[in-house]
C-alpha cells in the first residue's frame, strides 16, 4: 500500500511536468495538444475508494488549469472521466476476475482490455474538456472537429508511454 | 433522518461527482476574461513563478535566433533615428510620442484555444496596469487584460473576442481585424465595403483610433480577398505580422495621456 502511495505520487509528477512543459508546448496542426496527465486517473488502483478517486481526478485537473490559466476547465473534464472510470472497468471486464489485480495495465489486463479502457476514458474526458471550453452550442462544428481530432493524438501518447514502460519493466 | 444519512452513504459517490463538478463550472464561468483574478491569486503567481522558470531555461535554445530579431529591430530604429533628426524642426511643434515602452519576455502563451492568453513577466511594479497594447518587434500582439504584482495576462490577437482598429495602408479606410478562430497565422476582416481596391499583400496597420496601439503598427498583410456574390461587403483574411508561435521578446505600450483621455471620455458620457 505504502509502495502503491509512492509510486503514484511519483507517477502525478513526472506527468504533470511532462505536461505542462513539454506536451503544452507542441501544437499539432495549429490547434491539437495531447493531453496525457489523464493517464494518472487512467492507472491508479482498481480498489481505490470513489471519494479519494473523484478528489484526485479534481485536484489533478485543477493543477493542469493552474499552469494553463483555464481554472476549472481541466478540473471538469478530469472529474467526470474520474467518475465514469468505474463504470467502464465493470462493463469491461465483464466475467473476468479482478480480485487479485492491483493496478490496469497492459500486463495484468491484456492489450486490447487496456486500450479500449483508455480509449473511452480519454474520449469521454476530451467531450466534456472541449464542450467545457467552448461552454456554447454555436460553435458545435468546431467543438466536434476538435474534439475528433485530439482524441487519437492523445489515445496514441499515452499508449506510446503505457508500452514504454513496460519494456522497460520487463528487461 | 437515519434515511437520509444512508441515502447520503449510498450515493456518496455520485453526489461528491456532482459536487466537485458544479465547483468546477462555478470556476470556469467566474472566469472572466476581462477581469479574471487567477493572475492575482497565489496560486496563478506560484503558477506564473514556475512557467517563468521553464521560460529562463527554454530562453537558451532561441537566443540565436532572437538576436537576429533585436539586430533587425536596432537597424530599424538607428534608421528612425535618422530620419527623425532631419524631421526635428519640422516635427517640433507636433510632439505625437505620447507612448513609452515597456519591454517584457513572455512566460507563458497558449495559440490552440479559441481564447488565447498571453503571460508576461512584467507587473504593477513595472507600470502595467489593464487595457495596455501589447506589440512585438514585428508588429501587434495583443492587450493586457489582467495585472498581478510581477505578471500580466493578456489576451493575445488569437482569441474570438477581440476587435483591433485598423486602417488599409494605401487607402487609409477603416476596418477591424478579428482572429479566424483556429489557425494561429490568420486573421480576418468582414465588412469591407465593394469600391475598395485591395491587393494581396497589402499592409493593415493600427488606425490610432483607440488608445491602446499608436498610429501604423503592421497588424498583417492581406493574404486573400473574398469577394461576396449576395452581399455588397467584401471579406480578407491577413496573415499576421507577428508569429505567435515563436514570441518571445514583447513592449507593453503606455499612454502617458491615457488617464486624461479617459476621464475626457466619461465626461462625454455622463452628458449622454
Amino acid at each position: 500500500m505504502k509502495n502503491s502511495f509512492f509510486l503514484n505520487s511519483i507517477r502525478f509528477v513526472v506527468l504533470l511536468l511532462f505536461q505542462v512543459l513539454i506536451l503544452n508546448h507542441i501544437r499539432l496542426n495549429g490547434f491539437i495538444n495531447p493531453y496525457v496527465y489523464i493517464l494518472f486517473i487512467l492507472l491508479l488502483p482498481l480498489n481505490i475508494s470513489g471519494w479519494l478517486l473523484l478528489i484526485l481526478g479534481f485536484f489533478t485537473g485543477l493543477s493542469v488549469d493552474l499552469f494553463m490559466g483555464t481554472p476549472g476547465l481541466h478540473a471538469g473534464a478530469t472529474v467526470f472521466m474520474a467518475f465514469m472510470r468505474p463504470t467502464i472497468i465493470r462493463v469491461l471486464s465483464r466475467g473476468k476476475d479482478l480480485e487479485k489485480i492491483v493496478e490496469p495495465s497492459i500486463n495484468t489486463m491484456g492489450s486490447s482490455w487496456f486500450f479500449f479502457y483508455s480509449l473511452f476514458l480519454v474520449s469521454l474526458h476530451h467531450i466534456v474538456l472541449f464542450f467545457f471550453e467552448a461552454f456554447n452550442m454555436n460553435q458545435l462544428g468546431d467543438t466536434l472537429l476538435r474534439i475528433v481530432a485530439s482524441i487519437p493524438v492523445s489515445e496514441i501518447f499515452i499508449l506510446l508511454i503505457v508500452y514504454f514502460f513496460r519494456s522497460q519493466k520487463k528487461s | 433522518m437515519h434515511n437520509l444519512i444512508r441515502f447520503f452513504q449510498k450515493n456518496y459517490f455520485v453526489l461528491l461527482f456532482l459536487l466537485l463538478e458544479i465547483v468546477s463550472v462555478l470556476l470556469l464561468v467566474s472566469y472572466q476574461p476581462y477581469h479574471n483574478r487567477i493572475a492575482s491569486s497565489v496560486m496563478g503567481d506560484f503558477a506564473h513563478s514556475f512557467l517563468n522558470i521553464r521560460s529562463n531555461i527554454v530562453g537558451y535554445f532561441h537566443l540565436k535566433t532572437e538576436n537576429k530579431r533585436l539586430v533587425e529591430e536596432n537597424t530599424h530604429l538607428l534608421n528612425f533615428i535618422e530620419h527623425s533628426r532631419h524631421d526635428t524642426l519640422k516635427k517640433a511643434g507636433q510632439t505625437d510620442s505620447i507612448f513609452t515602452f515597456i519591454p517584457a519576455r513572455v512566460v507563458n502563451i497558449t495559440t490552440h484555444y479559441r481564447t488565447n492568453y498571453i503571460v508576461i513577466n512584467k507587473g504593477t511594479e513595472d507600470g502595467i496596469e489593464q487595457n495596455m497594447g501589447i506589440i512585438s518587434s514585428e508588429g501587434v500582439v495583443g492587450i493586457i487584460t489582467d495585472v498581478s504584482k510581477h505578471f500580466a495576462t493578456a489576451m493575445s490577437l488569437l482569441h474570438k473576442q477581440i476587435h483591433v482598429s485598423v486602417r488599409f495602408k494605401n487607402n487609409h479606410h477603416l476596418a477591424q481585424v478579428q482572429w479566424e478562430g483556429r489557425n494561429p497565422e490568420i486573421g480576418i476582416i468582414r465588412h469591407i465595403p465593394t469600391h475598395l481596391t485591395l491587393l494581396e499583400g497589402d499592409s493593415v496597420v493600427t488606425s490610432g483610433n483607440s488608445f491602446l496601439f499608436p498610429e501604423g503598427v503592421l497588424v498583417g498583410t492581406i493574404k486573400k480577398l473574398i469577394t461576396s456574390e449576395n452581399e455588397d461587403l467584401n471579406a480578407a483574411t491577413i496573415r499576421f505580422a507577428t508569429d505567435f508561435n515563436s514570441l518571445r521578446q514583447v513592449y507593453v505600450l503606455k499612454n502617458t495621456f491615457r488617464s486624461e483621455f479617459d476621464s475626457l471620455i466619461n465626461k462625454q458620457r455622463h452628458e449622454e
